[in-house]
């Protein structure tokens, strides 16, 4: 950026900053994060240091290479919080080989190649996550059944490491995501019910009690953190809402013309990512747009995609693919969805004149 | 009465408590006072006056020249020591034709007007003696009053705002007017809206100065047209596009002004400076000045005679308690870089601000995040990183495309930026390099024009 020499106003700030900014959002995610680390135990909780500090360490040398102030920059805590929803929509079991890779795709391919901070075009944790899923499918699909730490069965620390480093294998934990069964079984002809295996419990997915990635499931969780980032001016209601609220109607739309193929709303909305989606990923500043309509037409066209997706397309991927598809409209939608200008007309004429 | 909203707008720290409750002080008497003969917006005032001449109190010592200037009257009695450039009260530090006066102490009036009977006065008159008086905007615009009272012959009229809002912070010199002198505003107010023509008058006053709203509403009580309103605090309030939005619910055109909806807005003290012309027939000489911040020992309000040097206040305050990390001409929003302590107040100069290091904290500048916090509080519906991404591009056609030129240049963009980017600073350059652009176009066209003309003219003598 430019410098220009001569000072102006305002002399006076809001006490403001990025790093307050990703720090909030962070600690918006603290309760759904504790509570999925403590769903799936000791595993989650090594692969999710280890997606963090992998993450700082690309964040310092992709830096020095740029040669811009490291301790500035690393402080603002971007790669932090980058870090963190990748792990977060990582299967919590998944081999630490996994969320370095994945740390450096989003850190230094997803965010550092197009010049760091704010220059971005994707969401850098929707691009790591999406390599590592085409690249490694099977890793990345293995979910497990929620086990608490301290409960029977519950890996301890040393078999915790083990998972984690490919000591012992966890296909004995394997359990598939709702969506997926859904589909399984869609898929070979049977009916919605027979994935849900007569398990319709919306109280259970509330709560994160269903196979899925490491925090995306308690969503009475993720929506209280949401709520927190609108209420604290991080982001706003428009992207949230319109997103939820267009997957929830189409879902419906769908469910009501075929409920033995299409499952209904609840399902789409809480057995996925779609509120740790639509409140945490989709509304990263950088990578959405910027005025209130192109927010709305953003999530709008966001929870489509997610339906569009997750109903008729091979990967199981809705949220992910769905984000970086409309990143990559997002500088279109920033050109044409701008606000109306103070005394013009939306197309940008000045107001109609009574001079007498 | 139900206000309406207004787009954007940020909430600031209004920090009004420094002065809030300091009655207005009078100020001793300068040693010599500098008296800039344009303190307005138009052409400057011409001396009638010369050097060692013998000023009365009030006395007319320069001259208003074309349509929209202004006159500058002596502010106390003296002799006149000279007449010459001195330092503006401007961030460039440019001096101007100042006339410097030496007070005699006494203190005497010359022969002031008779004054004017608000039932038998007619618009004309009123206008005449507001600008014979060198009643300028006391927001900080200082645009002749006179010419905005005039406003009635060119616009259908109907009401008349007068601003209270004061919405930069620390400043309180309308605040301290509103409940010391409610009733010589109102009476201004009577008069300005009988030059106007209008039936109406509100006067907007931020509903963070409850004690301001009781006192105008208890002088205002006698007149049913006269009507006080809360609006809410949220900076820019003051900004008579936003103001007459919030009373009417109406939106100025981008190439009008209020007028165009009907509505003139002056600020609070120029109504009570049009009382002081009219009723008094005194000419404005004297101003209320917030002196705060924290650098300042003792944060006051001040009568300020104009041309005293902005030393006199700090001196009479108790000076500095530490070098203050900015000196400031005006509110900390939109005012400006004091370059020292010299320069004199003027018309328009609603504070002086000394502010220390813990109330300017050191930001690091940091990339656009595209938060779009600037979207949301700009009250012209602009897209504030956008055009500051262009103008860091050099491409201020493009800036200019997306509304530069719409800016009114609040700063609410740049107070709320998390990345502490100057925006502010990106529009003032990009407008610079617009106005160039304008002028070589227009020097362009005329050469066109001459150029053209000429052949022509070759052509029909045949050569």
């Amino acid at each position: 950026m430019k410098s220009i020499p001569e000072m102006s106003g305002p002399y006076v700030r809001k006490e403001k900053s990025v790093t307050r900014t990703m720090t909030l959002v962070m600690l918006a995610l603290v309760p759904a994060t504790s509570y999925g680390l403590y769903l799936y135990g000791w595993p989650a909780i090594i692969l999710f240091t280890i997606a963090i500090a992998s993450a700082l360490l690309f964040e310092i040398l992709s830096l020095l290479i740029a040669k811009k102030p490291v301790v500035r920059f690393v402080s603002d805590g971007s790669a932090m919080l980058t870090a963190w929803l990748l792990a977060i929509s990582l299967p919590p079991w998944a081999p630490w080989w996994v969320a370095v890779l994945g740390s450096a795709v989003a850190i230094v391919i997803g965010k550092h190649v197009f010049g760091g901070l704010g220059q971005n075009v994707f969401n850098p944790a929707m691009v790591g996550r999406v390599v590592l899923l085409l690249s490694f499918p099977l890793e990345m699909t293995a979910f497990v059944n929620p086990l608490p730490l301290f409960s029977a069965d519950a890996p301890n620390f040393l078999q915790g490491v083990q998972i984690v480093f490919g000591g012992m294998s966890i296909d004995a934990y394997t359990g598939a995501t709702v969506l997926d069964s859904v589909k399984v079984a869609v898929g070979h002809g049977g009916v919605v019910q027979d994935g849900i295996a007569g398990q319709y419990d919306l109280g259970l997915w509330l709560a994160g009690n269903n196979a899925g990635s490491m925090a995306e499931g308690a969503d009475i969780l993720l929506l209280i953190g949401g709520i927190l980032l609108i209420f604290t001016r991080v982001i706003r209601w428009f992207i949230p809402v319109s997103t939820l609220l267009s997957l929830a109607l189409i879902a419906t739309v769908f469910n009501l013309i075929d409920p033995a193929t299409y499952p209904d709303a609840t399902i789409h909305l809480f057995t996925g990512s779609a509120v740790l989606g639509a409140f945490f990923i989709a509304t990263d500043p950088v990578t959405s747009p910027t005025s209130p309509k192109g927010q709305l037409f953003f999530g709008a066209s966001l929870g489509a995609l997610i339906y569009l997706i997750r109903t008729w397309a091979q990967y199981p991927e809705g949220m992910s693919f769905a984000i970086l598809l409309m990143n990559a409209v997002t500088p279109l939608i920033n050109r044409y969805m701008r606000p109306r200008i103070f005394g013009r007309t939306n197309k940008g004429d000045p107001l109609g004149l009574s001079r007498r | 009465m139900n206000v309406f909203g207004i787009r954007g707008g940020a909430k600031v720290t209004g920090r009004k408590e420094l002065t809030a409750e300091t009655p207005v002080e009078k100020l001793p008497m300068p040693r010599l006072l500098h008296v800039p003969l344009q303190q307005h917006v138009g052409s400057p005032a011409v001396p009638i006056v010369s050097v060692g001449c013998r000023v009365k109190k009030g006395q007319l010592i320069a001259e208003s020249k074309g349509a929209v200037s202004a006159p500058v009257h002596a502010p106390t009695s003296g002799f006149v020591t000279r007449i010459g450039n001195y330092l503006a009260p401007h961030p460039s530090g440019l001096p101007v034709l100042t006339l410097s006066l030496e007070p005699d102490g006494r203190d005497e009036w010359c022969k002031l007007p008779q004054p004017l009977e608000l039932e038998t006065a007619s618009p004309k008159e009123i206008a005449e003696r507001v600008s014979e008086a060198g009643v300028v905007g006391m927001g900080g615009a200082a645009f002749p009053s006179a010419v905005k009272l005039s406003m009635g012959e060119k616009y259908a009229l109907d009401s008349l705002i007068l601003n209270g809002a004061e919405c930069e912070p620390y400043l309180t010199c309308d605040d301290r007017l509103m409940r010391e002198r409610a009733n010589e505003t109102i009476i201004g107010t009577q008069y300005m809206m009988k030059a106007l023509g209008v039936s109406k008058a509100y006067i907007a006053i931020e509903d963070n100065k409850p004690a301001s709203f009781k006192s105008m509403q208890v002088a205002a009580g006698q007149d049913s047209r006269i009507e006080v309103v809360y609006v809410p605090a949220r900076y820019p309030m003051g900004s008579s596009a936003h103001l007459v939005q919030a009373i009417t619910g109406r939106e100025t055109p981008a190439s009008g002004r209020t007028a165009d909806l009907g509505v003139i807005v002056n600020n609070v003290a120029t109504a009570f400076a049009v009382y002081e012309a009219c009723k008094l027939g005194r000419p404005l000489i004297s101003r209320i000045v917030t002196l705060s911040g924290e650098a300042v020992k003792r944060p006051a309000n001040y009568e300020a005679l104009v041309g005293t040097p902005v030393a006199e206040l700090m001196k009479q305050s108790g000076g500095l308690i530490e070098e203050p990390k900015q000196l400031l001409m005006g509110g900390p929003m939109m005012g400006q870089p004091l370059p020292n302590l010299e320069v004199p107040i003027v018309k328009g100069t609603s504070g002086i601000l000394a502010l220390r290091g813990t109330e300017i904290p050191e930001q690091n500048i940091m990339p656009c995040i595209g938060c779009g916090s600037c979207v949301a509080v700009c009250p012209a519906g602009l897209l504030p990183m956008e055009m500051m991404n262009r103008i860091d591009h050099e491409d201020v056609d493009g800036a200019d495309e997306i509304g530069l030129r719409d800016c009114i240049s609040c700063g609410s963009c740049n107070y709320v930026c998390p990345s502490h980017i100057p925006l502010v600073q990106f529009f003032n350059y990009g407008k610079g390099r617009l106005k160039e652009q304008d002028a070589d176009k227009r020097r362009h066209d005329k050469i066109k024009v001459l150029t053209e003309a000429r052949e022509k003219r070759l052509a029909k003598e045949g050569l």
